[in-house]
Order: structure tokens, then C-alpha cells, then sequence
């Protein structure tokens, strides 16, 4: 009511926020369509495949499909004992008609997933099931096979009623849900996941310091060389990012192989013994190295454009002030340079623990990371699922450590170029 | 308690950057304690690398500093203990108004109770009590320019460098802060070096001036004798407005000297020539020079009104006399109903001894 009160007027009458709004509608139309073939380029490029990536790594629906009127069915039943023959007599009915489709081996997939043990009792109940008579199908079936009759695998049937599962999300962490419903960690031999994670966590931390320390000097250098020194020290900077990522893996490779040149450098002047040759390849060192000199321009940028933009006589009013050359850095100029720190460090970190190639290449079996094991379930195991559900997982974990930094440092606090 | 004469003492000092050009050439200076000197001079004239050498950021090439009878080249700056403004006030811009100030007296390791003292009085000097938890950012220019002073003066320094702190201030802020910090150093009686290339300021603020061009220092003397008698003719024509006339000496005697012009002769006062025959750069005030002077003067010459340009208190005349179109008078606007008109032949007089005869240049 207040605002009515307050409402002002143009000299036509017309209330001030809505000429306003009039105004500037031209623009506003102009700026969206100026910016809409990129916005349909995200949503197509960006929205939808993350949107299809969670509907997957979620979706359940293949076998609730398939036994529609044996979930339907299931409903009455209370878990406890063998369900009743009205349970059985639809699984009858779905299982004939999977069969006339030529689907059940998709069912006995599907099914294995959940609980080892139904592929070869499926196959037998397809053979048994073309002799079946009319009625009293809990019997015949019981009687193809001794797990048939085993409560268990009927509870992991209906385990597989629901649509959508977060089964995939579990079974990323090593854990399952198990006969009880409970959650619970697989045995600690068959976990590999969580190492994966922790490795893909400790390699990305430890590229970050890597880079962090090495960019350091080099944007400071840069920042403060006179233009024709440092326009030099800057191409060496971005040459790399000019040279394939492929070429550069495999040079190191050609580097750091056992019989590379690194080796017969440390051979040479006798840091090693020849026949004791250090493994820097095909294990973390590997990883650890090739990674921080890939990711080291993404480092330096943000780092440099930083201190480009501070002053040098800051240092020398520390200075004059009567503070240590030391004093002076760690006071004034290190503070100021926190933005780019923060920039550079979340940049390298976020392209680190999703990063493929480097470590696929020169990771070896220690030193691959969590992205080789989501490419290893799309492309040979075809688990799109639960590859979806890792890449989701590994989003996630982006956003959490954008979050923390937001509330530690502060996003305003950033400043990438 | 007799003032030490020679608190600050640069002995030969050359510097050069390159080793091909030296941009201070054997500087001979003495600066006496409590006392504001100013450098003047245009850019590139070496007054900056002066005052940076004296901070401690560039060493001379040659030649020694003293301090307090010192030397100083091989003492870091930090270990030096003056306090300094920088052009751009190079406030710590995260740390508050305190907290910049707390910095020097942080790193002297000084009690906090006594270093909240030091921080009120300084802010208080600078009339900016209050502001203690504002940052930077938050302040005008001319508030961070005085957080800067502030700054510079809280660890009570015995000497303090002003390299061109009010270059980035608007024009009136400019002279109130010339006035501040003007007060401010006669109040506490600090030594300061100041660098700037503002005549203006330099006049206002300094007891002495050090004029410097071409890495060297012109003239060294207060801004009265400075402005009235230049020693050379790049300071007369540094220095505020200068009207000139370039000849041969045809007379000298009785510290007076006849100047033979291309058309006419002058009369003039002869500093830098000492005999006949020499050529001469004659410089004259425009203040100095009158339109149909009452009293008897040496110099009376007949000119066209060229121009005539209205300046609120006063009038600029540009007249065509002696063959020099751009001979400029002052009139103050009080006044006396003088025939200032475009195009007027006017009489105008002035005293030899105001005419310098300085070096041709």
C-alpha cells in the first residue's frame, strides 16, 4: 500500500517503473537475442546431457517393466515367507511373454545385477516353462530349480520393483543394499572405488601444491619483468597450451620411461645405478608429473593477472615502513594476491580430479584416477548407469569444494582473469 | 641546540641506469634537519631517482648519501627509518585505516597500548579521527591521501619523502592539501623531501627549492629568490611566467648593460654576462613590466595590443614589442581606467635591474 502511496509519476502519468520497463524492453530483447544461440548451444550441450546423465544413473525402469503384473502382485506379499501362487502365476505370465519377445536374457542381466545366481535358473525356467501346464504354477516353478523356492531370490525380484534406484550412487562408495534392506560396505578386497576417489582426491591436491609452488615465482616474474623480458616468459608460459595434450603426454613418456632420458641423465651422473633404474612411469610419479606441467599455464594466468594489477610501490611502502623484505611479502603483497591463489587453486583442482588422458597414459595401475574408471563402464562394460552415476558423483564433489571455498574464501574473492 | 646543517648529504652522486646515460650527474646537496625542501623539475630531470635513492630503492652509481652524517647506500631500505608517500598512496587496501597505520609500529615491535596512542595522534593530525576501521576503498583520494601522510609520519621518522603525493588530487583539494601538509610539518618539524613538478606547490609549500633538470640541480635557493632572481634562463623560464629578449651585450659597466636587440637596445641587469660582445637571453616578469609607469624608469618602449585575455583578477595583455610578439602583461583588475584595447599603441616601462641577463641558452 506504501508503494501505491509512493508511486512516482512520469509527466505523461504514467507510473515511473513501468515507462522504465518500456524503455528498456528494446534492449533487454536485443541483449537476450544476442546471447540465445549460446544459451540453446548450453541447453543442448550442457543441460540436457546432465539432465539425461541423472535421469540414468537413477533409472530402474528395464525390469519394472518387464514383470509388471508380478510387481503388481508383490504388493500383497509381506517379504516374510514364499509369496502366494498369484505371485507366481503373473511372474509366469510376464516370464511367457518376455520369452515370446525374446527378452528374458536382458531379465536374467538385469536380475544378476541385484543378486548372483539367476542366469542360469532363468535359462532353465525358459526351457522348463514351454512344458508348463495350466494352474499351480508356484509348484511347477519351485520345481525347475532349488533357488526358485528360495525366499531370497524372490526378495530380490521385488527389490527391483521401484523405478528409480540409488543403487549405482551405493555402489560408487562400495557399499550395497543387502537381503535385510541395510546399507553396508562390500567386502574390503572388492573395494575399488573408494581407493579410486581417495587417489583421485590426493593426486588433484597434490597437483594443486605442485602447481601452486611453481607458478608462484613464474607470475610474479612475469608481473614484474619489463614487457619485452616478460612478453618472451609468457609464450614459454602458453606454448604448451598450443602444443596437443597428446603430444606433450607422450613426450613425457618418452622422458620418463625407464630407459628415457631422465634415467640415463640420473645414470649419468650417477644419482642411480643403471641396473636400479627408478619406475617414474605407469605410477603416480608419472601421474604427479605429467599432470602439474599440463596444468601449470592454468595456474600462472590467473595468478599473473593478479599481480599485474599490484602496484610495486606497495612493496616498497612495506618497505619504507620498515618492514623485512619478508615482511613486506607476506603482509602485503601474499594478501593481495589471494584472489588469484584461490582462482588458480580451484581451477587446477577442478580440472585435476576430472582429468583422463594424462593419467590414462601415464598413470599406469597406480596412478589412474576415478574419470578412467567411469570411461572404463562406458566403453567396455556399458554400465552407462553407473558411469553416469560416477560422473554425477564427481560433479557433486566439484560443487561441494566450490561451496567450501565460497564459504572459506569467498566467491566475490576470485579473480580468473 | 644548533640545526644540523647537513642531516642529509648527497656527495657526488651520479646514477644511471643504462651505463650509457646518467640520469644524476655529480649531485652536490645538503638538506638541513626540519627543513622542507622541495624538488622541482620536469619529468625526467632525475628528482625522482634522487628521492628513491634516498629511500633506498636505487643505489647510486657513484658517489655517497649520509644521513645524520651516515652513510647510507649499503643500509636496506627498511633499516633506514623514513617514513614515505607515494604517488599513488600505496595504501594497503586489505588492511584498514588502522591497520596501515599499525604496520610500521607492528614490525618496531611497539606495545599496543602505545602504538594506539601514535595511531589517534596521527589520525588526529590529519583531521581523520574516526576512520580508523574504514578500508581504503572507502575513503576519496584526498582522505587516502592523508592516511598516507598519516602513515608516513606515525613512527615519528626524523626524515620524510613525498614523491608528488597530491599529483592525482583535483585542483582545489590540491591546495588545501598543500596548506595541511604544510602546517602539519611546521608543527612537528619533521625534514622532508619533497618531489613534484607543480611550481606552484613548490612555492607554497618549501622553505627551499632544488630546481633540477637534466639530472642536475639549477638552482638551490628559497622560492622568493627563486621566482625574483633566477640564476639561469631555464629556471627563469621553469618558474612561473618570463617574458624574453635575446641579444648581444654592447655595454657593461656599473652593474648595468646595454643589450642590442635585433631593432632597438635595452637596459638590463647583468647576471650571467660579463662582457661585451656575449649573447644573452634577457628575462623580465610580467609583473614587473608597467603600462605608462608614473615613475622614471630605464626602459620605456612603444607596443601593439595583439590580445587581451580577461583572467578575472587580472588581465593578461599580449603585446608585440621589441620584435617579441609574445611579450605578456599582467594588469590587476582594479583599476585605473588604462586604454587596453585590441590593436592600441601602449608605453611600457620597467626597471634594469628587474631585467635579467642570463645565459643565451
Amino acid at each position: 500500500m506504501s508503494s501505491e502511496t509512493k508511486q512516482i509519476l512520469t509527466t505523461d502519468g504514467i507510473p515511473l517503473e513501468v515507462s522504465l520497463k518500456k524503455a528498456e524492453r528494446k534492449n533487454k530483447i536485443k541483449a537476450f537475442l544476442l546471447v540465445a544461440p549460446l544459451l540453446f548451444f548450453l541447453i543442448i550441450t550442457y543441460v540436457f546431457p546432465i539432465g539425461d546423465m541423472l535421469f540414468r544413473s537413477v533409472d530402474d525402469k528395464m525390469v519394472t517393466q518387464m514383470l509388471p503384473k508380478t510387481f503388481k502382485a508383490m504388493e500383497n506379499w509381506d517379504g516374510q515367507d514364499l509369496p502366494d501362487e498369484e505371485v507366481f502365476a503373473a511372474f509366469h505370465e510376464d516370464f511367457i511373454k518376455l520369452v515370446e519377445d525374446k527378452r528374458e536374457g536382458k531379465l536374467s542381466t538385469q536380475l544378476n545385477y541385484t543378486k548372483n545366481g539367476f542366469k542360469s535358473i532363468i535359462k532353465k525356467l525358459r526351457r522348463a516353462s514351454k512344458k508348463f501346464e495350466e494352474g499351480n504354477y508356484k509348484e511347477q516353478i519351485m520345481a525347475v530349480h532349488k533357488r526358485w523356492a528360495d525366499v531370497e531370490y524372490w526378495r530380490a525380484i521385488q527389490r527391483r520393483a521401484p523405478e528409480f534406484t540409488g543403487q549405482k550412487y551405493l555402489k560408487g562408495m562400495d557399499m550395497y543394499v543387502n537381503e535385510e534392506g541395510k546399507i553396508v560396505s562390500v567386502e574390503e578386497d572388492r573395494r575399488i572405488h573408494r581407493v579410486l576417489w581417495l587417489r583421485t582426491l590426493e593426486i588433484a591436491f597434490f597437483v594443486t601444491v605442485f602447481c601452486f609452488l611453481m607458478a608462484y615465482p613464474i607470475a610474479h616474474l612475469l608481473a614484474t619483468l619489463p614487457m619485452k623480458y616478460s612478453n618472451l616468459l609468457m609464450i614459454c608460459v602458453l606454448l604448451p597450451f598450443w602444443t596437443s595434450l597428446l603430444v606433450r603426454t607422450a613426450s613425457w613418456m618418452i622422458l620418463l620411461q625407464q630407459q628415457g632420458i631422465v634415467n640415463d641423465f640420473f645414470v649419468g651422473i650417477g644419482l642411480v645405478a643403471d641396473d636400479n633404474r627408478p619406475e617414474m612411469m605407469y605410477n603416480k610419479t608419472g601421474s604427479y608429473v605429467a599432470m602439474t606441467q599440463i596444468l601449470l599455464p592454468f595456474m600462472v594466468l590467473p595468478l599473473y593477472s593478479v599481480m599485474k594489477t599490484i602496484s610495486p610501490s606497495l612493496m616498497r611502502a612495506g618497505k619504507s615502513l620498515g618492514g623485512t623484505p619478508f615482511v613486506a611479502f607476506w603482509k602485503v603483497y601474499f594478501p593481495l594476491t589471494i584472489p588469484g591463489i584461490g582462482a588458480g587453486c580451484l581451477l587446477v583442482f577442478i580440472l585435476a580430479i576430472g582429468y583422463y588422458i594424462t593419467p590414462a597414459l601415464v598413470g599406469g595401475a597406480s596412478g589412474t584416477l576415478i574419470s578412467n574408471q567411469i570411461a572404463f563402464h562406458m566403453k567396455s562394460t556399458l554400465d552407462w548407469s553407473f558411469a553416469s552415476a560416477m560422473g554425477l558423483m564427481l560433479l557433486s564433489g566439484v560443487l561441494v569444494i566450490y561451496w567450501l571455498y565460497n564459504k572459506i574464501v569467498g566467491i566475490d574473492n576470485i579473480k580468473l582473469g | 641546540m644548533s640545526v644540523n646543517k647537513e642531516f642529509v648529504k648527497f656527495e657526488n652522486v651520479d646514477k644511471s641506469y643504462d651505463g650509457k646515460v646518467l640520469v644524476v650527474k655529480d649531485l652536490q646537496l645538503d638538506i638541513a634537519e626540519g627543513e622542507f625542501i622541495t624538488m622541482l623539475g620536469p619529468s625526467g630531470s632525475g628528482k625522482t631517482t634522487c628521492l628513491m635513492m634516498l629511500a633506498g630503492f636505487e643505489t647510486p652509481t657513484n658517489g655517497e648519501i649520509y644521513l645524520g652524517g651516515k652513510a647510507i647506500s649499503s643500509i636496506p631500505p627498511h633499516k633506514r627509518g623514513i617514513g614515505m608517500v607515494f604517488q599513488n598512496y600505496a595504501l594497503f587496501p586489505h588492511m584498514t585505516v588502522y591497520e596501515n597505520l599499525a604496520f610500521p609500529l607492528r614490525v618496531r615491535k611497539i606495545p599496543k597500548d602505545e602504538a594506539d596512542k601514535k595511531i589517534d595522534k596521527a589520525l588526529s593530525m590529519v583531521s581523520l579521527q574516526g576512520f580508523a576501521a574504514r578500508m581504503p576503498g572507502q575513503l576519496s583520494g584526498g582522505q587516502q591521501q592523508r592516511v598516507a601522510v598519516a602513515r608516513s609520519l606515525v613512527f615519528d621518522p626524523q626524515l620524510v619523502l613525498m614523491d608528488e603525493p597530491l599529483g592525482a588530487l583535483d585542483k582545489n583539494l590540491r591546495e588545501s592539501m598543500q596548506y595541511e601538509i604544510k602546517h602539519i610539518h611546521e608543527s612537528i618539524g619533521v625534514t622532508v623531501v619533497y618531489v613534484t613538478h607543480d611550481q606552484s606547490e613548490a612555492l607554497t609549500m618549501s622553505n627551499r627549492i632544488a630546481v633540477f633538470n637534466d639530472g642536475k640541480v639549477q638552482q638551490l635557493s628559497s622560492p622568493d629568490e627563486l621566482y625574483e632572481k633566477p640564476v639561469n634562463s631555464f629556471v627563469a623560464e621553469f618558474i612561473g611566467e618570463n617574458n624574453t629578449f635575446t641579444g648581444e651585450v654592447s655595454e657593461i659597466s656599473n652593474g648595468k648593460c646595454k643589450v642590442k636587440l635585433a631593432n632597438a637596445e635595452i637596459m638590463a641587469n647583468p647576471i650571467s654576462v660579463k662582457s661585451k660582445g656575449e649573447r644573452t637571453k634577457v628575462s623580465l616578469r610580467p609583473e614587473r613590466a608597467l603600462i605608462n609607469p608614473k615613475d622614471k624608469m630605464d626602459n620605456l618602449h612603444n607596443g601593439k595590443i595583439e590580445e587581451v585575455i580577461y583572467h578575472g583578477d587580472h588581465t593578461r595583455v599580449r603585446i608585440n614589442l621589441l620584435g617579441n610578439p609574445e611579450f605578456i602583461l599582467k594588469v590587476p583588475n582594479s583599476s585605473a581606467n588604462l586604454d587596453i584595447k585590441l590593436g592600441n599603441e601602449i608605453k611600457i616601462g620597467w626597471n634594469s635591474e628587474d631585467a635579467r641577463a642570463l645565459d643565451p641558452k
